[in-house]
């Protein structure tokens, strides 16, 4: 800056730029800002030493505290286990009746097993666990595969028709298209209504019986209650699966609907569905 | 104060201002990015990963044609609320075949890095046809026309080729299969052994409920059903891939 030019006016120095004869003050910057500035410098040196930061050859430089995104974790998730660690431990060693008679035990594995529902089983069985069409609702007493404490674990273990899982409950309701024949399919529906409701021609429920008895029957019982051995649903009660209607169980003979639940042990654990089976024993319909 | 008085000299020459700039720039960018492509720990060593099948990857068109990343991530955060919720957060190696990766940064709907295997497929293809059949509270569209619409075949293989010039490992062996493969897969009743091998613990059968037609909804069930399902952790230590 060769011709240092001081401003009459202000009495500040100029930075030697001129514009057509305007000229720029060179006042300097506020102190805390140059300071503050300063300061950052000092703090990013701080934390490269503290922080993984600087790339080497192989890896970076891990830092003097060690810190890492993944070990903090892993810290947090073993406190967090450790915190629970006697209910686990006690839930993990326990029977599930044993579970179900402790009152302590008990709350702690409902409230558990309804925090892990609502992560991984409300999307099919609903967030209340009421079901929809074709996904059971867990709150009645109407049960495929039972609803004893060990029935419920068994299911919620290893699924239904889960081809991952040897352990899993299979059974399969046939097509009956080629079976019976289409008027004999209407009347076995017909008879299936008559159980519960009022079917569309009173007049197919006598030969629907007799169909129902020969081709049904061995699944669903003669008296229509179901089987749980096969997971065959209760075909007298109110509470239906795929729909009521006369052209639901229609549909249902000619291409059957077969529910798919995956097998959660493997992925959520043994406690975990122990806790599970015990909030879905406790939801109302638990036997 | 000499190298500070040339600072004229930037300032009165665009293209010497240009080229120090880049200067300046390209150092931040490579002490920022070149590492992580030699770093021995940036992509964890983890056994199970593998290609996507010709399924698969069509698929994962379909999600990213339709936009699915607007709403939903593949990145489970390590965190101790993401782990609970979805599982074993993710790691770099599981999305090294994806091109491009599908991370996402909004969560309209729940991350999907691990979505693979929790639900049926029939499930699926009620929540994408009607979402708010099997959840009240789903702000999803529907994608029903997924289901009417036959998926395209034609050239398979070529979506195989372009994602081997990007570095996936496909063999010549896949790409030549790929077409049978594709078909192969949503099919109960077709011989399954070729793709089992090429592509181990890929999902097989009829996805979408009409095992007679391959339809753009089989190829989404089909992708949406391994997603995060390949790395064995049983043999990851965590430990080891610690960052």
């Amino acid at each position: 800056m060769a011709d240092k030019h001081v401003d009459e006016i202000s009495g500040v120095e100029t930075t030697g730029h001129e514009w057509d004869g305007i000229r720029e003050l060179n006042n300097p910057m506020p102190r805390w800002w140059v300071y503050t500035f300063y300061a950052t410098i000092v703090w990013a040196i701080g934390y490269m030493v503290v922080y993984p930061a600087v790339p080497l050859l192989t890896d970076a430089t891990k830092g003097v505290i060690g810190y890492s995104s993944r070990g903090e974790l892993s810290v947090e998730l073993s406190d967090a286990k450790a915190a629970q660690a006697g209910n686990l431990e006690k839930i993990a060693a326990s029977s599930l009746d044993q579970i179900i008679a402790d009152p302590q035990l008990h709350q702690f594995a409902v409230a558990a097993g309804a925090s892990a529902f609502k992560v991984n089983c409300a999307q099919c069985h609903g967030s209340g666990a009421a079901g929809s069409a074709g996904f059971p609702n867990l709150n009645d007493d109407d049960w495929l595969w039972g609803g004893k404490p060990e029935e419920i674990y068994q299911t919620v273990a290893h699924g239904i028709r889960y081809t991952g899982d040897d352990d899993t409950r299979v059974s399969e309701m046939p097509s009956f298209t080629e079976i019976l024949k289409p008027e004999e399919i209407k009347q076995t529906a017909a008879y299936v209504v008559s159980l519960t409701g009022t079917p569309s021609d009173a007049a197919m429920v006598e030969p629907g019986k007799a169909l129902f008895e020969a081709n049904c029957a061995s699944c669903h019982g003669a008296d229509a209650k179901g089987n749980r051995e096969f997971g065959a649903p209760d075909l007298a009660d109110a509470l239906w699966l795929n729909g009521s209607s006369e052209q639901a169980i229609i549909a249902q003979m000619k291409a059957p609907k077969h529910g798919v639940m995956p097998a959660w042990l493997p992925r959520l654990g043994d406690t975990t569905v122990k806790q599970l089976a015990v909030f879905v024993h406790s939801l109302g319909g638990g036997e | 104060m000499s190298i500070l008085d040339k600072h004229a000299l930037l300032e009165r020459n665009a293209t010497l201002l240009l080229v120090g700039s880049l200067l300046v720039v390209s150092i931040g960018g490579i002490v920022e990015i070149a590492p992580l492509f030699y770093l021995e720990n940036t992509i964890e060593k983890v056994e199970g990963m593998r290609p996507y099948s010709p399924l698969e990857l069509a698929g994962r068109d379909i999600y990213i044609r339709e936009g699915c990343y607007v709403c939903h991530s593949q990145m489970i955060r390590p965190f101790r609320d993401e782990v609970e919720r979805y599982g074993h957060y993710s790691l770099a190696a599981e999305s090294m075949y994806d091109h491009p990766f599908q991370w996402g940064s909004k969560r309209t709907g729940p991350d999907l890095a691990r979505v693979g295997d929790r639900y049926s497929n029939e499930w699926h293809v009620q929540h994408l046809i009607e979402p708010r059949s099997v959840v009240p509270e789903s702000v999803m569209p529907s994608y029903a026309f997924l289901k009417a619409t036959p998926l395209d075949v034609r050239n398979v293989a070529g979506q195989l080729k372009a994602n081997r010039a990007v570095g996936v490992p496909y063999s010549d062996e896949m790409v030549e299969n790929a077409t049978a493969d594709i078909k192969a897969q949503a099919d109960p009743n077709a011989d399954t052994s070729g793709v089992e091998a090429r592509y181990p613990k890929a999902k097989l059968g009829d996805f979408d409920g009409d095992p007679q037609r391959l339809t753009e909804m089989d190829a989404l069930v089909a992708y949406l059903q391994m997603l995060g399902t390949l790395v064995d952790f049983s043999t990851y230590d965590d430990t080891t891939g610690y960052r």
